[in-house]
């Protein structure tokens, strides 16, 4: 080797050398500025285009850049006016007429002033989110308006939509004036019109992106400095699996109420990581904590879990033997052990769930399944139940029952206990078996399972999001249970207009599901969130949906007056953890006259612990 | 040397075709999709979704369509129309109005194509924005683990059965048995809460980078210290240390000059492994201190069926477990003298 002796002495520490000074360069600018305010969204977003995007994340994010035509009260969840002013609705209930505002901006990706906010703007988004080429999952969710199915699965040759737009009741009568014909009465489209998969998207925007990157602008659109936004924020920049960075919108309308100036969403998956960045004052606000330290959690005043629009329950397979027979499947329902299990394994809080659809939408009574003074009776009841059909002593053997879910030491746990109670109570031999998530869904959509953990989580604040999951042939039924009353019944509701006779008709449904029980309900979900205390205008609600519009920092006093209205006792105060930049008051009074009086007071475990068992 | 890198770069073209082949289509044998999910679709809603991203031709036209390099998606790309006007060309013909249609594409044409599940970003976006960050944290661990593990291993050599031999052995065979995560935590509870010196997770200051760089570095320092103790012990009691003690030179010198060249060859040859190691490794570390490498995309793209993000990360991570193995075999060259890359 000619190579000289010093040179090759150099070449590992050049080498080594090299790489460091590399990868330093490479990430250089990878320090930041604190921001205002940091919260953790659970995991990377799917996509920023709102017509794709299908979970709580995304639409966490979607709430900061864009707006719809309404905005959720942050407690009541009732419509607020949003990008439209006001709304009339017809007679029938048939036909809205929103009113746009004619003081709305586009902002572009660079934070330059776009186009004026129109009527038409609505129109292209929901044109773009009904069409087969778009393949948005929502699509659905607009199919309450005349002629959007068809549009959506009627497709041409090309893939593209094989009818004319004028065939869907979706039309701006001037740049002002947005009229929307809905198929049948639907009560709940104005909570939809809130809804993350019907907010705007700047045509322009998307226009501009397809000229500059031919190839590529399906994503390039997307890209931050492309992003248009009309919503209280805009995208400062994106980090994949990090973070992104929100960054005030002067030009949204409403912009004087918005009190955040920069605003981190963190892609962080791991609970525990989450907590010690909550804890050290990183991160002000975490979706869900770990499950082994909620016990700790929940004296503090800043852990306050409220009931939660969802719904943990197992499905059965009404097509296989002996679970086919209602008498086992509701033996299997009496004999599940829910106070255990909501007090031993998910502590937080949860409630025993004795039906489908969760408490906390306002109005809906539900029904519940028929139960027994005593535990020990709704044992007996269910031991009786499986003679009765058949099996155990003097009949067949029971053969085994598989307990199907998704690995996740949750939900073994939740199974390890309910196979051992139906094995002690029922002589039921039982085996558990996991599946990875994507193959475990594949499975319960083959009803290749005998007993299947599910869940479900309300798009809407509609007991009709839970109770259409099991009309006949619907694709999340997965349990092959039908049954022509309860379509019957859930049809005749969504064509009532009268909002109380409607939820009479779905409580009847939701009865008949009670007493067929192809699901066997088990708790009723909290929300998890922890927040610093001194983070105001964010109230927890039945969705665990907030607009980031109405947060602000409270000072000193502020925090003093929300800690004297807790209860004598029981309330561990924590570390106000705040701004890193120390605290200033939000632009306008009027963000905190709005929230002071909705002070979400006290933490209140009680209310959502009751259990009736 | 050349015919070395020639034969070099056949044998990882090989290997690359085959584990692109026959992850692709296990890959696309295991139950569920992309877009699955637990809020199943309307059949016709589903058909949109596969139609849009080709999930509905069949495996070896997607297999052809992701190598690339012609881009199979407009047929116009590939023939000419049929009425024979329209020119441009056989690879490129014009679309209505003034777009040409992509001729090429696919992994053979450098394009990963589209992320499935980070609909906004391109693969090629996502490893370029996290391949440094991993490249660094990499670099970093390596470090630690080559100064901690040398230099513990020299210090157990020259005293064997010394008290000081005996404990670190043991905290070798500690830091081999203690999986990083575990690790990780008593540096998060000792350095973060109970002495808070250092951020809890992040990326961005150096600050932030010495957690989980000594917690990824302190198994494969565990592994270096061991090999360095055997292979000094070896060299130490060979003629020719012997000889230059014999000499009269300094003990220091005989060590760092001619006993430390010899025994540090076990090293370089672990070198190789180790990066794979701290590759793979990594996604752990990641994790827990919250850093956007590419690591944690290895095992999340598979979960998320994420074909192309899984496709791009497992061939970037052949590259460069091959090339990086080809470095050391040169390193270890350039080390000892006996061996010869042309002998191979």
């Amino acid at each position: 080797m000619a190579l000289s002796r010093t040179l090759r002495q150099a070449v590992p520490v050049l080498l080594l050398g090299g790489l460091l000074a590399a990868a330093i360069w490479t990430t250089r600018g990878a320090r930041l500025e604190p921001a205002d305010f940091v919260f953790n969204n659970g995991t990377e977003l799917q996509t920023l285009d709102p017509a794709t995007v299908t979970g709580q994340p995304e639409g966490r994010a979607l709430r900061m850049l864009l707006e719809g035509l309404t905005v959720s009260h942050p407690r009541t969840l009732e419509a607020l006016p949003g990008m439209a002013e006001s709304w009339e609705v017809s007679d029938d209930q048939l036909v809205y007429t929103f009113k746009i505002r004619d003081d709305a901006h586009w902002t572009n990706g660079d934070g330059t002033r776009g186009d004026r906010f129109t009527a038409e703007d609505f129109v292209y988004s929901f044109r773009r989110l009904l069409d087969p080429r778009t393949a948005a999952q929502y699509a659905y969710m607009l199919w309450y308006v005349k002629g959007a199915k068809a549009f959506t699965t009627t497709v041409a040759d090309d893939g593209g939509p094989a009818l004319s737009f004028d065939t869907v009741g979706i039309t701006a009568l001037d740049p002002t004036t947005l009229r929307i014909e809905l198929e049948s009465p639907t009560p709940f489209f104005l909570s939809i019109t809130s809804f993350y998969a019907l907010f705007p998207v700047s045509r322009a925007g998307i226009e501009r992106a397809q000229r500059l990157f031919p190839d590529t602008w399906e994503y390039e659109w997307l890209r931050p400095e492309n992003y248009c936004t009309n919503g209280p924020y805009r995208v400062s920049f994106r980090r994949v699996n990090d973070r992104i960075r929100f960054e005030k919108n002067p030009l949204y309308w409403d912009a004087d109420a918005v009190a955040m100036e920069t605003v981190d969403m963190l892609a962080l998956e791991q609970y525990t990581t989450g907590l010690n960045m909550y804890l050290t004052g990183e991160c002000h606000w975490i979706d869900v904590p770990p499950a082994n330290v909620i016990q700790r959690l929940m004296p503090r005043e800043d852990f306050n879990p409220r009931p939660y629009l969802g719904s943990y329950f197992y499905r059965v397979n009404c097509t296989k033997p002996p679970l086919d027979d209602r008498r086992v499947r509701r033996a299997l329902a009496l004999s599940l052990p829910r106070v255990p299990i909501v007090e031993t394994i998910t502590k937080a809080g949860q409630v025993p769930a004795y039906g489908l659809v969760p408490p906390g939408i306002d109005g809906y009574g539900g029904a519940r399944m028929r139960r027994n003074a005593t535990f020990e009776e709704d044992l007996a009841e269910a031991k009786e139940l499986i003679v009765e059909a058949g099996y155990g002593p003097g009949g067949k053997e029971l053969p085994p029952i598989e307990i199907h879910y998704n690995t996740s030491e949750a939900h073994r746990d939740i199974a390890e206990v309910i196979s051992d109670a139906w094995a002690a109570n029922l002589g039921i031999r039982t085996k558990l078996r996991n599946q990875e998530w994507k193959v475990y869904l594949d499975t319960q959509a083959r009803l290749g399972y005998d007993v299947s953990r599910s869940a479900w989580i309300g798009d809407y604040a509609d007991p009709n999001t839970f109770i259409d999951i099991f009309l006949t042939g619907g694709e999340n039924n997965k349990t092959g249970w039908s049954n022509a009353d309860y379509d019957r019944l859930v049809a005749e509701a969504n064509r009532t207009a009268d909002p109380a006779r409607r939820f009479e008709l779905l409580s009847e449904a939701e009865a008949i599901l009670m007493e067929e029980l192809p699901v066997l309900p088990l708790y009723y979900y909290v929300t998890q969130s922890t927040y610093s205390p001194r983070l105001g205008g964010y109230h927890p609600n039945v969705k665990d949906e907030h607009y980031p519009k109405f947060w602000y920092w409270m000072n000193d006093e502020e925090l003093a007056e929300k800690r004297a209205g807790y209860p004598d006792e029981g309330f561990e105060l924590v570390d106000a953890t705040g701004p890193p930049k120390g605290l200033y008051p939000p632009r306008d009074p009027r963000s905190r006259t709005d929230s002071s009086d909705t002070n979400d007071g006290p933490p209140n475990g009680s209310a959502t612990t009751g259990s009736d068992d | 040397m050349l015919r070395f890198l020639l034969r070099r770069l056949l044998w990882l073209a090989i290997t690359l075709f085959t584990v692109m082949t026959v992850t692709f289509f296990l890959m696309h044998q295991v139950p569920g999709g992309p877009f699955s999910n637990e809020r199943a679709l309307d059949p016709a809603i589903e058909a949109n979704i596969q139609k849009k991203y080709h999930l509905d031709w069949p495996l070896w036209r997607q297999y052809l369509q992701y190598t690339g390099p012609f881009n199979l998606d407009d047929e116009r790309a590939l023939l000419p129309p049929p009425d024979g006007e329209g020119s441009g060309g056989l690879w490129r013909s014009e679309l209505e109005g003034d777009r040409p249609a992509k001729a090429f594409g696919g992994v053979l044409a450098g394009d990963f194509g589209p992320s499935f599940k980070y609909k906004d970003y391109s693969v090629n976006d996502i490893i370029a924005q996290s391949l440094p960050i991993s490249a660094l944290l990499g670099v970093l661990s390596m470090m630690f683990a080559l100064s901690l593990g040398v230099s513990a291993g020299i210090a157990s050599a020259l005293r064997p059965g010394s008290k000081l031999d005996l404990s670190l052995r043991l905290a070798a065979t500690g830091g081999i048995a203690l999986p990083n995560f575990v690790i990780a935590g008593f540096m998060v509870i000792l350095f973060v809460f109970l002495i808070p010196l250092l951020p809890v997770a992040g990326w961005g200051t150096i600050r932030h980078m010495l957690l989980p760089g000594f917690c990824l570095g302190l198994v494969f320092a565990a592994y270096i210290a061991r090999l360095t103790r055997t292979g000094m012990l070896e060299a130490l009691s060979s003629d020719h240390i012997r000889t230059a003690h014999a000499k009269g030179l300094s003990s220091s010198t005989v060590v760092m000059r001619h006993a430390l060249k010899g025994g540090l060859l076990p090293v370089v040859s672990y070198l190789g492994p180790a990066t794979a190691g701290i590759l793979t490794g990594s996604l752990v570390i990641e994790s827990i201190f919250f850093i956007s490498g590419t690591g944690q995309h290895f095992i999340r793209a598979a979960i998320n069926r994420d074909y192309t993000l899984a496709m791009g990360v497992t061939i970037l991570f052949t590259v460069l477990v091959y090339v990086l193995n080809t470095v050391v075999d040169i390193a270890y060259t350039l080390l000892d003298p006996r061996i010869s890359l042309e002998d191979e």
